[in-house]
């Protein structure tokens, strides 16, 4: 049997209500993101930064997908939204959704499927 | 920590890089998850989403605070194309009914991979429908677990009902080149079909 959980619990939704500000999802550009958007920072943290924000800011020196993200900052991908759509809206980072397949009928361009395919021969 | 070095100069931009993404569908214990394992640059991880639903009768409820707050896990892996082109590819949840509440999870793919066991070919039933509803263009991978009887992919094609300019390849998910292959049949046929689109326009 395990106690029951503290209610200071870190990795509880506590923690997420603090980190939003009480937030449950990004608005304006944000609320496009997707798993595979890739994210880059465009400024340095700040000192007093919120250290979420520090942190992402860090680690997307380099772009970086939402997914990886979400899985080193320990953070479900609704959560880092809200945070991403602050940093988004203060012009810290950029955001490059994945490229989509297009509506039904007209697939992706050739040009980038080929590409791809170049890119797997070579694995 | 210093921040000297922040200088991006010869650093590929976000504007330069670019991502796709390639979700691997199939029923639970199917081989999702050892697909992305096997054919991945990076040690596959895991990102989270939490779902909103009336609960009842959820059985995977991970850190759940809240009877309507569900936590649904997506496996991914990435494979680095070329210096500027990322492919993500993520296995779906093993259960179908959080792919209607994760909004935009099969938004903005490529395509998909349905992993099909050819011992259970029921368990892929659901995630056919959802690919074929969902208008996600997509090709059949049979994995062939070391126990799988030898099944003519014609028999599958019919048991399955999957349409004839649809693939459908046998392969072992645990084996990397056998997974890259499975990846270029999809991209070959989202090519057959977008020139097949090119021209009928």
């Amino acid at each position: 049997m395990s106690a029951p959980r503290r209610p200071s619990d870190p990795s509880g939704l506590e923690r997420y209500y603090v980190l939003t500000g009480g937030r449950s999802g990004p608005g304006g550009s944000a609320s496009t993101l997707d798993v595979a958007t890739l994210v880059v920072a465009r400024a340095v943290p700040l000192p007093g930064m919120q250290h979420e924000h520090t942190e992402i800011l860090r680690r997307c020196r380099d772009p970086l997908s939402v997914a990886e993200l979400g899985a080193h900052l320990h953070l479900p991908f609704n959560i880092l939204a809200v945070l991403l759509s602050d940093l988004l809206q203060a012009g810290r980072v950029e955001a490059r959704d994945p490229i989509p397949a297009h509506d039904a009928g007209r697939g992706p361009d050739l040009a980038l499927l080929e590409e791809v395919l170049s890119g797997l021969q070579r694995l | 920590m210093d921040f000297k070095g922040f200088d991006r100069s010869g650093r590929p931009e976000a504007g330069d890089t670019r991502s796709v993404k390639v979700m691997i569908a199939g029923g639970f214990g199917t081989g999702k998850t050892t697909m992305v394992r096997s054919v991945s640059d990076i040690k596959p991880l895991t990102t989270e989403e939490t779902l909103t639903q009336a609960s009842a009768d959820v059985d995977h409820l991970i850190g759940v605070a809240d009877k309507t707050q569900t936590t649904v896990s997506l496996d991914f892996g990435k494979i680095s194309l070329n210096d500027t082109l990322m492919l993500y590819l993520f296995g779906t949840p093993g259960q179908e009914r959080f792919w209607f509440l994760w909004n935009g999870l099969f938004k903005g793919a490529l395509g998909a991979v349905v992993l099909v066991d050819t011992r259970r070919l029921a368990s892929s039933f659901r995630a056919i429908e959802e690919m074929e509803r969902q208008n996600v263009p997509f090709v059949i991978a049979l994995n062939v677990f070391p126990d799988s009887e030898e099944y003519p992919v014609d028999e599958i094609r019919d048991a399955l009902d999957i349409p004839p300019h649809t693939p459908v390849v046998a392969f072992d998910a645990r084996d990397r080149s056998a997974s890259r292959d499975v990846l270029v049949t999809l991209i070959r046929h989202l090519k057959d079909r977008s020139a097949a689109a090119l021209e009928s326009r």
